[in-house]
């Protein structure tokens, strides 16, 4: 296959190349998942200034 | 050849870069942006910032030039490379990491262990480890850069060395890792372009895929004599089971490297560099895309060279290289591409190697102020200037001991340099850093456990009883009053990797479940937004 005898090296040919398609694949499908909405960050950061404050206030600086 | 061209062609690349890291520079304000980009990088940033790290000159060229040697039984590395180094690093450990990078506020990637496991000990002994043992993969880096450099721009060795290290040390001290990721995005597209266009013309040139490979196939009987008995069969076939090469290659070369990645530190910390899992999932097509065009092409074009060898000169790639694998892939591109591409891939080099070692010596950097120094500090926290003064100091120490190790360091060391530090970050990082992320019930004391038990194992193996390193550094040898420890095949051959990551996967299991379990509250702190 491929000018090549040994299956284990034809193989790992056509792996290398199947992975990067599920890589490919993957991303494509999830192109637009995971987003986190503005409203959810804008909360996150307001917890952790809050936090970073009163472990400020704790240290007394 | 053309040197004022050349000159020319890598002087606004130097503007380009010197530009991109002046950016990172001007968007600065404090530890955050410099350590983690400020966690709002692009996709396309992150992902090319990852793989031009993970690939340096050394897979290119050390890599490459092995695959000449050992032939396309190296391909099992680029498959792990992509599946592993990429789809498992990025969809399991990256989401994770990310989440629990903002969950602990981490900045490095031994303080996302330390804070994890609420540990100190844990967040320095992570940066010792990697403050002493990365020079080593950085000078590698380094050498293979001033190699090139020196052949090329017809610079002493001494000069390109030193003109090197201060170009990439100036724009990481003053860009973080802001302007080492905008260097990066640049250099890794460089390096595209220039596999793309060898690949095409190497495949092109030997008449076809299938003719190639057929030619690469048919010189197997041209396998040195001394090689055959270590185990060599051909270019196209696995060496024969269990012999040396055999060990050789699936041990140090395959597995080394191919699973070290997972736990390197300066790509984990690219994981937090983003805002949502969004950029991870993009992430995954370009960096897939990228790293098969980059150890793919490297170790394909590598094993093939044989063939062009054989034809133009009736000798095999490692005797046309005059016996160092290092140089088959510089004398390969010399003498099979026109003068235009030699250009090109000169230009790629140059991007891989600076592109690796900015992210090293500014992880050394972050190791020394941030995970040394603060942490030692009690009372300092993420706005002291003192920590990023200190890293700066850090970066500036680092690629010192990196210039230093690049004139004293052997040759054909390339490869070698990099499989070791790959295995150590895999034996004494791994463990610890799955356990972090997938196990809740993993205690502190079974992290510290794993921790010492896989750097030490490790760094024993080397030593004592793993034979290219153990005979070359001689101190077993001083300790024991012989060489190795073992003789026994296939001991001597066997990577440290082997024993060192399993066993501190079973102390990290073992010492965890015989501790109590972490607090409940605290685990979920760690956990939180993560299923």
């Amino acid at each position: 296959m491929l000018g090549i005898n040994d299956p284990w090296i034809w193989g790992v040919y056509l792996l290398c190349l199947l992975s990067t398609l599920l890589c490919v694949a993957y991303g494509l499908i999830n192109w637009n998942q995971g987003t986190i909405s503005e409203t959810e960050e804008i909360t996150e950061e307001k917890e952790w200034e809050q936090l970073e404050e009163e472990v400020e206030e704790e240290l007394g600086l | 050849m053309n040197l004022l061209l050349l000159n020319l062609i890598i002087l606004i690349y130097l503007l380009a870069t010197v530009y991109l890291g002046y950016r990172g520079w001007r968007s600065t304000k404090g530890s955050e942006d410099y350590m983690v980009a400020g966690r709002k990088s692009h996709p396309y940033v992150m992902a090319m910032s990852y793989g031009a790290t993970f690939i340096s000159t050394s897979a290119i060229v050390g890599f490459g030039g092995t695959a000449g040697l050992f032939g396309m039984g190296l391909l099992w590395l680029t498959f792990l490379n992509i599946f592993v180094g990429i789809f498992i690093a990025f969809v399991f450990f990256g989401k994770r990491t990310r989440r629990m990078g903002h969950n602990l506020q981490a900045m490095t990637f031994p303080e996302f262990l330390g804070r994890r496991f609420n540990s100190q000990f844990i967040q320095a002994f992570s940066g010792v480890v990697i403050f002493l043992g990365m020079p080593l993969y950085a000078a590698v880096v380094l050498i293979g850069a001033a190699r090139f450099l020196e052949t090329t721009l017809a610079i002493s060795f001494e000069m390109a060395l030193l003109t090197f290290s201060i170009i990439v040390a100036a724009y990481v001290i003053w860009g973080g890792l802001k302007g080492v990721m905008y260097t990066d995005a640049m250099q890794g597209t460089i390096m595209l372009v220039g596999m793309v266009f060898l690949l095409i013309m190497t495949y092109s040139h030997l008449g076809g895929i299938t003719t190639a490979h057929q030619a690469l196939t048919d010189l197997a009987p041209l396998v040195p004599a001394n090689l055959a008995a270590m185990g060599h069969m051909g270019w196209t076939v696995m060496p024969t089971l269990g012999s040396a090469w055999w060990w050789t290659l699936v041990s140090t070369i395959v597995l080394g490297v191919g699973i070290g990645v997972l736990a390197m530190p300066q790509l984990v910390v690219r994981f937090m560099t983003v805002r949502s899992n969004r950029e991870l999932n993009r992430g995954v097509l370009i960096g897939g895309f990228f790293i098969l065009m980059m150890t793919g092409v490297a170790f394909d074009v590598g094993a093939l060279s044989n063939v062009f060898f054989v034809q133009q000169d009736g000798v095999i790639a490692i005797a046309a290289a005059a016996g160092n694998a290092d140089s088959i892939i510089p004398l390969y591109i010399n003498a099979a591409m026109p003068e235009w591409f030699v250009y090109i891939f000169m230009l790629t080099l140059l991007a891989a190697g600076m592109s690796t070692l900015s992210s090293q010596i500014h992880t050394q950097g972050t190791a020394i102020g941030r995970d040394i120094y603060e942490n030692l500090k009690k009372e300092a926290n993420s706005r002291d200037r003192a920590t990023l003064l200190v890293t700066r100091v850090g970066v500036i120490i680092a690629i010192i001991i990196a210039v230093t190790l690049g004139y004293l360091l052997p040759e054909s060391i390339i490869a070698r340099g990099t499989a070791i530090f790959f295995g150590l970050c895999a034996s004494a990082f791994l463990s610890t850093y799955a356990a972090a992320v997938f196990w809740k019930r993993a205690t502190r004391q079974g992290a510290i456990a794993s921790l010492i038990t896989g750097t030490f194992a490790s760094i024993f193996w080397l030593v004592f009883v793993h034979k290219s390193e153990a005979t070359a550094l001689g101190i077993s040898k001083m300790i024991i009053g012989r060489d190795l420890l073992i003789t026994q095949m296939p001991w001597p051959v066997v990577d440290p990797i082997v024993v060192a990551f399993p066993l501190a996967f079973v102390v990290m299991v073992v010492v965890s479940l015989a501790t109590k379990p972490p607090e409940e509250d605290e685990v979920e702190k760690c956990f939180k937004g993560i299923e």
